[in-house]
């Protein structure tokens, strides 16, 4: 009955406050993640998909830039835990207007808010509030840096599909220059041993990427022909406008996998997309809706595995405070 | 009428290559004389230099102070005090200011501004900045700016560029250039390589300088002025000046203490103060600066400092303000990064930091010889201490160096022959004494800690 207890059993090799990023991230601990994602997943299926788990903890879900599905997921994530869960949504304009995001934050901070689920544009700005303020912060995509929770559902998925990710070949495919989830998929592939292909048009591929370790091609039917999942990023419009690409239309014809291209890749090739999609752009109607996408998986597993980032930041946070002395004890009666 | 004797310090005059244990009078805003066991004047204030070395006061060629504008930051009185504390006994100051420094009243301003040190103004290039009109340069000379310059925007325009050149070179000004292509910096935050992949931020490539470096070069052969570059960042730019200089063009460039002894990757902490522009660069190019620096190739060393609020530094990284301090930390991070290892002497040190970039803005300083002003830092090589945010004198904080350890450090300063700095703990109690007592073992204490 008492989810914690049934996990306190199992070896979790979970030590960390906050989650920024997956960079640095160990492979136990990314393990630790996905087992404790996989039984709350059991959860999502029951008809009463609620556990008491965080009951007394607060969470913000602290949105500087538009988002939809990932801030229904945290929410979700949260509810399903029990935890009090609120949402701000800034504009960017707000904090045009004076407010900075310390400032911002140490407000919300001064509300007594346990964890702060974080969505900004720019790159390192978790990094930046985890050293003003003593919530945990749980990134959830700082600008083209890292979305670490995309991609250990990502990662949750393939586990689910493929067994084990040691040994498979993983093709990201898209604008890899701007993509935070790249980044993160990078980090958390590379640790749980896939070997992993970058491809997308060489203005948008960041510099020196090869030097992770990665294969990075501009040959599509060379970066998809032999891989295990093909990961298409979203391409946004706006990337003609920096001249990264010539128009979408060419993109299309080089890059979009469409039912022709699948026929290129293996027969049991999954095909992911973290959304949302750019329908007929990168990714094929038919082949979005097709029998290898685990795209719908993938949006149902995120809320596991954000139940279990929760979870787990939390329960070091809880670990804390036993430490601490008890300071309610001098106030009682 | 203040006399000073400073005795037995190791005298470093890269003006006409001193350097032994020499005695040194200032009397009356003015080197007096030097020697050995020179008479001690019966009203002279005597300074035991044993151990120290005695330089001529530090040049820094490059700095923001923030008046007119933004007083809250630096003052011109702020900033040349830092400047006194850090051994800093000139300090040409750039015109970025609010209003820009872009008239000849503005430019006495400055120039008469209360300030501990010599401050010599900078004037804009191009009237308010803007990179379209040239401003009346020969006024502008004559009111006392010493070179001509838009840094913080680079002049855009190629023709604006080689005209500026022309006209400064007839009034006998170097123009200092901020080189940087902005279109290929494309808003970028920090250097394009694979800490920028890994951390995502917008990347600048080395090639935005390089090509704005290149381009200056080859207006300054082309029409024969004197060029400055300002603060060379890369690899490709160190050898461009390299080249230029054995083609005979009359380029001089500077660098700062950032760029040697720090890189791209310690930018992945996110840390504001590491903002400047241009940014922090790879392992490389760090390398090829202090290559430069002893080869020759890099006549100065300056500190671009730049102070900034601590409101507007406590931001996410790619909305901060670029630019760190540095008058405090310029000779103690030359003499950490480059003499400690060897890359440079003493003497190279104190000519990269005080008598070539004196030459380059043809100012009276730089030197030691009889006759010339009273401007002396006294150092100590072998002080190991830690910097703390407190020590700083400046208006501003914002530097990474805060918590380095460094070896060397500036004990004395004379401005005009008066005592413009003075460490007040060091050798077991004052610097400077009107008796001759040996002083006491020194200790390594961190001052104020």
């Amino acid at each position: 009955m008492c989810f914690a207890q049934c996990l306190g059993e199992e070896q979790v090799s979970w030590t960390r406050k906050h989650l920024l990023g997956l960079e640095g991230v160990h492979r136990d601990e990314i393990l630790t993640i996905l087992d404790t994602a996989a039984r709350f997943r059991e959860v999502l299926d029951r008809p009463v998909k609620k556990v008491p788990t965080l009951r007394g903890v607060t969470i913000v879900n602290l949105f500087f830039e538009p988002s939809t599905r990932t801030r229904m997921s945290f929410e979700l994530a949260e509810k399903r835990l029990s935890a009090d869960t609120l949402n701000f949504s800034a504009s960017t304009s707000s904090v045009k207007k004076g407010e900075t995001l310390r400032d911002t934050a140490r407000n919300i901070e001064a509300m007594k808010v346990d964890i702060v689920v974080m969505r900004h544009s720019a790159p390192g700005a978790p990094h930046f509030l985890s050293r003003h303020i003593d919530a945990s912060i749980i990134n959830a995509g700082d600008g083209a840096h890292e979305h670490p929770t995309q991609a250990l559902l990502d990662l949750f998925t393939m586990r689910e599909r493929l067994g084990g990710l040691g040994g498979k070949r993983v093709t990201i495919l898209g604008d890899i220059r701007h993509s935070r989830v790249v980044r993160s998929n990078l980090w958390g592939l590379k640790a749980l041993g896939a070997e992993v292909t970058l491809c997308g048009p060489s203005t948008l591929m960041p510099v020196e990427v090869e030097q992770l370790e990665v294969r990075v091609t501009t040959e599509l039917r060379e970066a998809i022909e032999d891989a295990d999942v093909v990961n298409i990023l979203r391409i946004q419009r706006e990337r003609q406008d920096g001249c990264f690409l010539p128009s979408l239309r060419e993109y299309t014809k080089l890059f979009g996998i469409d039912r022709e291209r699948v026929a290129d890749m293996r027969p049991d090739a999954l095909i992911m997309h973290p959304g949302p999609i750019n329908r007929g752009v990168e990714l094929a109607p038919d082949v979005a809706d097709g029998e290898r996408s685990v795209i719908l998986d993938q949006v149902t597993n995120g809320v596991a595995v954000r139940m279990a980032i929760v979870y787990l930041v939390s329960r070091i946070r809880a670990a804390e405070r036993i430490e601490e002395p008890e300071i309610l004890a001098e106030v009682k009666p | 009428m203040t006399k000073i004797l400073l005795r037995g310090g190791r005298l470093i005059d890269p003006s006409d290559g001193t350097d032994e244990t020499l005695d040194l009078l200032v009397v009356d805003g003015a080197i007096a004389s030097r020697g050995s066991g020179i008479e001690r004047p019966s009203d002279a204030l005597i300074v035991d230099a044993t151990g120290k070395v005695v330089a001529p006061g530090l040049v820094d060629m490059h700095v923001h102070l923030r008046e007119p504008g933004r007083e809250d930051e630096e003052t011109i009185a702020s900033g040349a005090a830092a400047a006194a504390h850090g051994g800093v006994t000139s300090l040409a100051a750039m015109p970025n200011t609010d209003p820009p420094i872009d008239t000849p009243s503005w430019v006495e301003y400055v120039k008469n501004a209360e300030a501990a040190v010599r401050v010599h103004p900078i004037a804009a290039t191009t009237v308010g900045r803007k990179g379209e009109n040239l401003t009346e340069m020969a006024e502008l000379a004559e009111a006392g700016a010493v070179a001509f310059s838009d840094d913080g925007s680079p002049v855009r325009s190629a023709l604006v560029m080689r005209r500026a050149l022309e006209y400064a070179a007839m009034v006998g000004r170097p123009i200092i250039s901020h080189s940087e292509d902005t279109d290929l910096a494309a808003n970028g935050v920090m250097n394009e390589g694979l800490a920028s992949t890994i951390a995502g931020l917008k990347p600048v490539p080395a090639a935005a300088e390089e090509i704005a470096v290149s381009r200056d070069i080859i207006l300054a052969g082309a029409t024969g002025a004197r060029l400055h570059v300002a603060h060379v960042s890369t690899a490709g730019s160190v050898e461009l000046v390299r080249r230029a200089k054995a083609d005979g063009i009359a380029v001089t460039c500077e660098t700062c203490p950032h760029y040697f002894t720090l890189n791209d990757n310690d930018v992945r902490s996110y840390d504001t103060n590491l903002r400047v522009n241009p940014p922090l660069r790879g392992e490389a190019d760090v390398a090829a600066i202090v290559r430069g620096i002893s080869d020759g190739t890099i006549d100065a060393i300056a500190s671009d400092h730049a102070p900034h609020s601590i409101e507007e530094k406590q931001v996410e990284f790619d909305a901060a303000p670029p630019g760190m301090i540095g008058l405090e930390t310029l000779l103690p991070l030359t003499t950490t990064h480059l003499v400690r290892k060897g890359a440079i002497d003493l003497p190279r040190a104190v000519e990269l930091l005080s008598t070539r970039p004196a030459s380059i803005l043809g100012i009276e300083a730089g030197t030691l010889a009889p006759g010339a002003p009273g401007d002396v830092a006294v150092i100590d090589p072998d002080w190991t201490w830690k910097l703390s945010g407190d020590w700083i004198r400046s208006k501003s904080k914002n530097s990474p160096f805060v918590g380095a350890t460094l070896l060397g450090r500036v004990v004395l300063t004379l401005s005009r022959g008066e005592i413009a700095f003075e460490e007040e703990r060091h050798a077991g109690g004052s610097a400077v004494a009107d008796h001759q007592e040996a002083p006491a073992e020194r200790q390594d204490i961190p001052v104020r800690s």
